[in-house]
């Protein structure tokens, strides 16, 4: 019994975006796109939480992992001829590259995987703003080389005619699948110790606690499951530039982390859910809603504001989330 | 051209990002607040000289200095749910309301970007020798020197000035002695918005063209100076500012042409480094392994 009440940390984030994949594949075809892009935006806030929410170091680094794992499941599913129009400078290894759907999604994780192990190496022994500041760099290093280096990818220009697999079973299965392996490393021994280390470093350090090659593993665990989202992501719009994944998409999720609750998975996923949600309102209000009987329409740009508003009022009144970064619980 | 030239834009830029990230500094110190929209505040002042353009000088300049003070008190007394919470929520939050008032401007003034004609003859320039300095670099180097100076007299020599330094030392024992969180946290924005509406005016006649995102393109690279410069002083955070200004304008220069498109990962590449050797700040004593925040 007491290890179902546990489970339920788990069942209800998988419980809600099912509904949500449910829902939305009942609804009107421009709609449902709405919905698909909530869910790949909360695989990747759920992500992002993988290491900022069992470390307590904030992170703007990880759109870089989303980043190279939507170019690298983009790269590896359209025809060669495409990419070498986009790009004639492409490594060749790179432009024969064509995989399928499946394998181009688990490539994206292992690129994203392998950068963050990469990158997290010497910057994981950096703590608090420092470790902040030092992943932004990464963030705009990342975008710099992605944008301008083409021999690694189209540099500036759109990569499109991805095939759109990202449909309602891939976009819920895949977001599924991210959560249940953040529950699982929350749950494992090395998810707890790293969670007590961010509570008290000093504690945790003398009872022989390795933090740096704690926060090292959740930050590699981390930039794989953001890898793998990418992956979804541009599978879902089936086109992708650099600046799509770039610094309004890194604080974006942030916000939506904090929003729902930094120090829970629950958290995670309504954050996402909630503000990806108030979005889609907002811009088909823009485009005019029919509430039965009357049409309201906002006029162009009153999303932002309205958007800001609910972000900026939340965070300020509910700072530590609408969760209060607490799972969900039957108890 | 010559290394001299190169040396006198590269302090032109550096005095410019020193300006905000004095004003981020001070904030900081009290608060131990990182305030992303203290761009905002400038973009505030530019869009209020815009607004001003037809009118006499001093006009547009007491609306600049206005709107800053304005919406600096406004941001100050939203902040305080903030005082209590963790350093993340702090961090997303003043960025929330950075992402907010971008989304005002853009909504008021529009997307295309707004010319300020501002004081236009400080963008002649004079020679000295081979040298070719615009006025405004020198008007620049001259403002920033003064503010810095002002700055450090206020915080050594005034009654609040040692409220402030005692606050930023230890917030809860400054508390205990009888020094006013609030005053002190008020008087920090008030300078940080005269700081910043300076640095509007000089920046304005550098680069005329004002954006809803003007001021946070500016936040960005400062913010990253004054954590490279060491966030504990104000002035480690300044030079920090200043480094990061001077940096970005050296490698521009010394870059190869075909890999100037790198110029940013250079320069970030750099901010890895030197924060990998020197994690408390690069103008600090202390190494901080494992800080508060």
């Amino acid at each position: 019994m007491r290890r179902l009440a546990e489970l339920s940390g788990l069942v209800a984030p998988v419980l809600l975006l099912a509904l949500v994949g449910l829902v939305g594949s009942f609804t009107s075809r421009s709609v449902q796109f709405q919905f698909r892009f909530a869910l790949v935006m909360a695989a990747i806030v759920i992500a992002l939480y993988v290491f900022v929410g069992n470390s307590g170091v904030v992170s703007f680094g990880h759109v870089s992992f989303v980043a190279v794992g939507g170019f690298a499941a983009g790269l590896t599913t359209v025809p060669e001829a495409l990419k070498l129009s986009l790009s004639p400078d492409l490594f060749p290894f790179i432009a024969s590259a064509e995989v399928g759907n499946a394998v181009s999604l688990v490539l994206a994780a292992g690129v994203g995987g392998v950068f963050a192990l990469i990158v997290g190496a010497p910057l994981m022994r950096l703590s608090g703003l420092s470790a902040g500041i030092a992943t932004f760099a990464v963030l705009v290093i990342t975008n710099n080389v992605l944008r301008n280096w083409e021999a690694i990818g189209p540099g500036a220009r759109t990569l499109s005619l991805v095939p759109e697999t990202s449909g309602f079973l891939q976009a819920t299965v895949g977001v599924i699948a991210v959560a249940a392996l953040a529950f699982a490393y929350q749950r494992s021994r090395f998810g707890r110790v790293l969670r007590a280390s961010s509570d008290d470093p000093a504690a945790a350090q003398g009872t022989g606690v390795d933090i740096y090659r704690q926060r090292l593993l959740a930050f590699t665990l981390s930039g794989a499951l953001a890898g793998f989202a990418g992956g979804l992501l541009v599978h879902l719009l089936g086109s992708i530039t650099t600046q799509q994944v770039y610094l309004d998409l890194a604080f974006l999720t942030l916000a939506m982390l904090v929003i729902g609750g930094v120090r829970s998975l629950w958290g995670a996923v309504v954050g996402a859910l909630l503000v990806s949600g108030l979005n889609s309102l907002l811009l088909t209000a823009e485009r005019g809603l029919s509430l039965g009987v009357t049409e309201l329409t906002v006029p162009t740009g009153t999303r932002l504001v309205t958007l800001g508003v609910v972000m900026a009022l939340i965070l300020l009144f509910r700072p530590r989330g609408v969760t209060g970064g607490r799972e969900l619980s039957l108890r | 051209m010559s290394v001299l030239q190169t040396l006198v834009d590269a302090v032109a830029l550096g005095m410019v990002y020193a300006l905000v990230a004095l004003g981020i500094g001070l904030v900081f110190g009290v608060m131990r607040l990182v305030n992303f929209a203290h761009g905002e505040l400038i973009t505030a002042g530019a869009y209020a000289l815009m607004l001003t353009n037809d009118l006499p000088l001093a006009v547009g300049l007491a609306a600049c200095f206005g709107a800053v003070v304005v919406l600096a008190l406004a941001m100050e007394l939203a902040y305080r749910p903030l005082r209590t919470t963790t350093p993340t929520t702090m961090l997303v939050t003043t960025f929330a309301v950075s992402f907010l008032l971008q989304a005002v401007a853009l909504l008021a003034f529009g997307a295309r970007g707004k010319n300020v004609g501002v004081l236009p003859e400080l963008n002649r320039a004079v020679s000295i020798g081979d040298l070719r300095v615009r006025w405004v670099t020198l008007v620049s180097i001259a403002v920033g020197a003064v503010l810095l100076g002002a700055t450090a007299l206020i915080l050594a020599r005034t009654d609040i000035g040692l409220q402030m330094r005692a606050a930023a030392m230890d917030a809860r024992t400054a508390q205990l002695l009888g020094v006013r969180a609030s005053t002190v946290i008020r008087f920090a924005f008030l300078l940080a918005a005269l700081v910043a509406a300076s640095a509007t005016v000089l920046l304005t006649v550098q680069r005329p063209l004002v954006t809803p995102s003007y001021g946070f393109q500016l936040v960005i690279p400062a913010l990253v100076g004054v954590v490279v410069g060491g966030m504990d002083r104000l002035l480690s955070a300044t030079l920090g500012g200043f480094a990061i200004g001077f940096a970005a304008a050296v490698l521009g220069d010394v870059l190869p042409a075909d890999g100037r498109v790198f110029l940013d990962s250079a320069l970030f590449l750099l901010v890895i480094l030197v924060l990998l050797v020197r994690p408390g700040g690069l103008f600090t004593r202390s190494r901080a392994a494992w800080e508060r925040v």
